[in-house]
């Protein structure tokens, strides 16, 4: 009997491949699993009935477009689109013989933290239903976490992918930005989205981002990987120069005891042969949140200009044609769409763009110098990935702010084009606290070795403890 | 007082490339609608642009060619604004940092060159065409439905802007017909203003003779030759000029002339100041043309019209030198052998009123024609002319050399169609002299042109009056 709960990507390809299984019952095993536990979470959008290829059932985030399959972004605005071709991730993961299980709940165009501003309803955290799997891609992180899938990707923009990893026991990464395409992508912040894995090991982790990674001919913004992708299994952190960052460890709202799950796994690090140092990161903790809700909104405000009820996607009026934009879009977007909409078009306006954005994109270029300079000194920096553990469904609903701060972490190395892992590193109050390890562009592979052998020493159990 | 125009011009070129700029479908003028689209120019979610290099070499030559700097580094910006033909509701363009910049197009004029800046020359995509049902003439005013054809959106254009250095509506449509052939003679566009791969927008204002100011100016749009539009320009030069000498302002506007109709008072409206917040493309790195790219396009660059006009115009002085090259008809000219202003006459009238296409004619056999020019009968040239362009074309059947010039050849001809039109000879004795005329082209007829009217006229009457 196999139980999902457990069963990593990596063993469930020694079953297929041993003829213990075939990829079509495993499919429907996992169907079997979401029929079970889904009415409950709500990680899926939409279920694909039959495995057509031969390899690891795959959830993919629903802003990935997948040929034939209802691709909606979580929004109204995309009911019924149906892409006519694959984006490069889904391209990729079906010549690697995944077949897709379904497409996964996510916030709104990948706008938010928790789920909850999906246009379809939120979904809830395996390890307690009465909380959110954090967010933007909420729906793989508990899909992944519940059993439902073996493996998932999500997108992460500004901690999408990192924090709902966090928020549910999970390893997430964001590759450095320009490894992984975002062709055939729903856009949200074009200089920031990034594709990633979310996983139950860093081996799968590693090796998903294997599958996905690589220059793509129809994104201009993608490069070649410096080294093929290294499938970690170190065992120790011999070597390795890591910095705490002071800011990203001390900032205000980081909860008691993810502090000390993230202490207990800094100390392990020394206990595994790393060097460890404080290090400082002066302005790109403070201006890191600011800058972003100036540069993610205003390209947010460019890229969602294209949903106008022309040529695909519902409409709602006729006649006269601004009209018909202003029906079609103020039903079609939900709040928080519209609420970054109006931030990005201000800070795009005639004598704002200089104080706005012009201005956000020069503290970009000194939050990269800063975490240059750290990552002279260190091989790799940590932190937690999230303040707080996952928290109840509606508590930040009322109060943007508070809900933009829960990535006030996760956000200073991602507006610095940097990699970084998040990997489970116990538990707070019952609930799962992720440890951020961040690194200097392409070293995804130092990543993967670091995750790998602190994953080991941690012995985190991924699945919920409920779900035991 | 008298007033000076001020003139700048704006013009929009097609490239003529295989496929749009930033995605692989074909591009071909007359297709059915909508059928050269994709996700990428039909703006489905996550498609993302990718730069067509062609058309970035096509922009570096037309730079070059007009004296540009190319940047080291260019950018492509989003230019914002809703309406059904855009469909990203951006169109991707440049902005602060275009491909070529800060050059200049000497125009040839009778009074030497005029010096025409460049401001900049960019590129672009162009939108999709809105395409008004139930209208007039397929325009908006009285159309009761709007449908798209996207097949020309993203169609790589560039952009050019002059500097406000014209100052007669003569010059700005010599300019016009300068860069057309300019950017024809690179083969980078066919720009043909009624397909639509040539369009362009004037700007004029006025300022009293011997100022430097800039004056209100307004914008002139929507006119389909170059005729039409130095005629629009100086209607409005004239406006202007009324305007402030009755003491009134001039008014920053844009006027809509009506294709269809020359005549017709252009349409006003307020230029409003659009906000098109303009975003650095994120899904595009910036453009840096390598140095030896341009160089090896500065290579490439061919003799240039005006230069040509130059050369010629010791030849044939300025006027003619100017047609011929405008009108693309100076290889041809270089090619046939003669003398030299009444081979240019030629080319410019009775070969010009032909349409021929002039790369297609045999130069040599054009040149035995118009050398003969005198020696034949009018129509036996017009008629020449008119076959030069077809293939295998040979003067020889039009010249005199078959030229029948001997009165005792022609006689024995002339006495026969005396005789086969016995009615006419008598009305003609009568005093109907016009009839001449008629019995003269059936000698003619009868020898396929190849006999000498004088001479035939001559034989006519001597045996008629007798």
């Amino acid at each position: 009997m196999i139980d999902t709960l457990r069963l990593t990507a990596e063993e469930a390809a020694e079953l297929i491949a041993s003829g213990e299984v075939s990829a079509a019952e495993l499919h429907s095993i996992y169907l079997v699993a979401i029929a079970e536990r889904d009415p409950e979470l709500h990680a899926y959008l939409a279920t694909v009935g039959e495995a057509e290829l031969d390899g690891v059932p795959i959830a993919l985030k629903d802003v990935i477009s997948t040929k034939g399959v209802e691709t909606t972004a979580g929004s109204k605005i995309l009911a019924g689109y149906v892409p006519v071709a694959d984006s490069t991730v889904a391209a990729r993961c079906k010549d690697a013989g995944l077949p897709l299980l379904g497409k996964t709940n996510l916030d709104e165009f990948a706008m938010g933290s928790s789920t909850e501003n999906s246009a379809y309803g939120p979904t809830r955290n395996p390890w307690d239903p009465e909380r959110v799997p954090g967010g933007s891609s909420g729906g793989s992180a508990a899909a992944v976490a519940a059993g439902l899938a073996p493996w998932a990707l999500g997108s992460d923009t500004g901690g999408s992918i990192k924090q709902p990893a966090a928020l549910c026991g999970l390893v997430g990464l964001r590759p450095t930005y320009g490894t992984v395409s975002r062709s055939g992508i729903v856009a949200f912040a074009s200089s920031l989205d990034q594709v990633g894995p979310i996983t139950k090991t860093v081996r799968d982790s590693a090796r998903l981002y294997e599958i996905i990674a690589g220059r793509d001919p129809e994104d201009s913004t993608t490069v070649d990987l410096p080294e093929p992708v290294a499938i970690p299994d170190a065992e120790d952190l011999k070597g390795l120069r890591i910095g705490v960052p002071k800011e990203l460890n001390e900032a205000e709202g980081i909860e008691p005891g993810v502090s000390e799950a993230v202490n207990r796994a800094i100390e392990l690090c020394r206990e595994l042969g790393a060097e460890v140092g404080e290090t400082t990161l002066p302005r790109s903790v403070e201006y890191g949140l600011p800058c972003y809700y100036l540069i993610a909104p205003s390209e947010a405000s460019s890229n969602l200009a294209r949903y106008d009820g022309v040529r695909y996607g519902p409409r709602v009026g006729n006649g006269d044609i601004r009209a018909m934009y202003e029906r079609t879009r103020d039903a079609g977007f939900g709040d928080e769409p519209k609420r970054r909409v109006m931030l990005g078009t201000y800070a795009l306006s005639a004598g704002y763009y200089e104080a706005y954005y012009g201005q956000a994109q020069k503290v970009r270029t000194i939050i990269r110098q800063e975490f240059a300079a750290a990552l002279e000194q260190f091989d790799l920096l940590v932190s937690p990935t999230s303040p707080t553990v996952a928290f109840p469904l509606g508590a930040r609903t009322d109060n943007p702010l508070a809900m933009y701060l829960s990535d006030v972490l996760a956000i200073p190395p991602n507006m610095a084009g940097l990699p970084g892992l998040s990997i489970p590193c116990g538990l707070s109050e019952g609930l799962p606290v992720g440890l951020q390890l961040i690194g200097p562009q392409f070293s995804e592979n130092l990543l993967f070795r670091a995750g790998h052998a602190l994953e080991r020493a941690l012995e985190f159990d991924f699945v919920p403890e409920r779900l035991r | 007082m008298s007033w000076e125009p001020v003139i700048g011009l704006e013009i929009h070129v097609h490239l003529k490339t295989r496929t749009k700029m930033f995605c692989r479908c074909q591009l071909e003028y007359g297709a059915a609608e909508n059928t050269r689209t994709c996700p990428v120019c039909l703006a489905h979610p996550g498609a993302l642009p990718v730069p067509n290099g062609r058309a970035v070499e096509m922009t570096i030559l037309l730079g070059l060619a007009l004296e540009c700097a190319i940047a080291e580094r260019a950018i492509f910006h989003r230019k914002h604004y809703f309406y059904p033909d855009l469909p990203k509701g951006y169109q991707i363009s440049q902005y602060d940092e275009p491909l070529c910049v800060d050059g200049k197009l000497p125009l040839a004029t009778a009074e030497g060159d005029v010096a025409v800046g460049i401001v900049r020359a960019h590129l672009e995509e162009d939108a999709a065409k809105n395409v008004h049902m139930g209208g007039a003439a397929g325009r908006i005013s009285g159309a009761d439905r709007t449908l798209v054809d996207f097949n020309r959106a993203g169609t790589p254009l560039v952009e050019i802007v002059t500097a406000p250095d014209i100052h007669s509506a003569e010059h700005a449509k010599r300019f016009l017909q300068m860069l057309r052939q300019t950017v024809v003679e690179l083969g980078i566009s066919d720009a043909e203003m009624e397909k639509g791969s040539l369009r362009f927008d004037v700007n004029v204002s006025v300022r009293p003779e011997g100022s430097h100011e800039l004056r209100t100016r307004t914008e002139l749009k929507n006119m389909n030759s170059f005729n039409f539009a130095a005629k629009g320009i100086d209607r409005e030069i004239q406006r202007q000029i009324a305007v402030y000498e009755s003491g009134g302002a001039v008014e920053q506007e844009t006027m809509h002339f009506d294709p269809g109709n020359e005549a017709a008072p252009p349409l006003r409206s307020k230029e409003e100041a659009r906000d098109y917040r303009y975003l650095p493309e994120p899904d595009l790195v910036p453009l840096e043309p390598p140095r030896e790219l341009v160089e090896r396009l500065r290579a490439e660059l061919p003799e240039l019209p005006g230069a040509r006009v130059r050369r010629l115009t010791a030849e044939v002085g300025f006027e003619l030198a100017e047609g011929l090259v405008t009108s693309g008809r100076d290889r041809l000219f270089e090619r046939v052998g003669g003398e030299r202003r009444e081979i240019a006459n030629v080319l410019m009238n009775q070969f010009a009123a032909t349409g021929i296409d002039p790369a297609v004619v045999n130069a040599e056999e054009l040149a035995k024609l118009i050398e003969a020019r005198e020696r034949i009968p009018r129509q036996a040239f017009t008629e020449a002319l008119a076959a030069s362009g077809d293939e295998g074309f040979s003067a020889e059947r039009y010249l005199g050399d078959g030229q029948i010039t001997e009165a005792g050849d022609l006689e024995p001809l002339v006495d026969q169609v005396l005789a086969a039109n016995p009615e006419q000879v008598e009305s003609y004795r009568a005093g109907k002299e016009g009839l001449l005329g008629f019995l003269v082209g059936q000698v003619m007829k009868e020898t396929q042109g190849r006999a000498n009217p004088k001479l035939v006229n001559k034989l006519l009457r001597e045996k008629l009056k007798s």
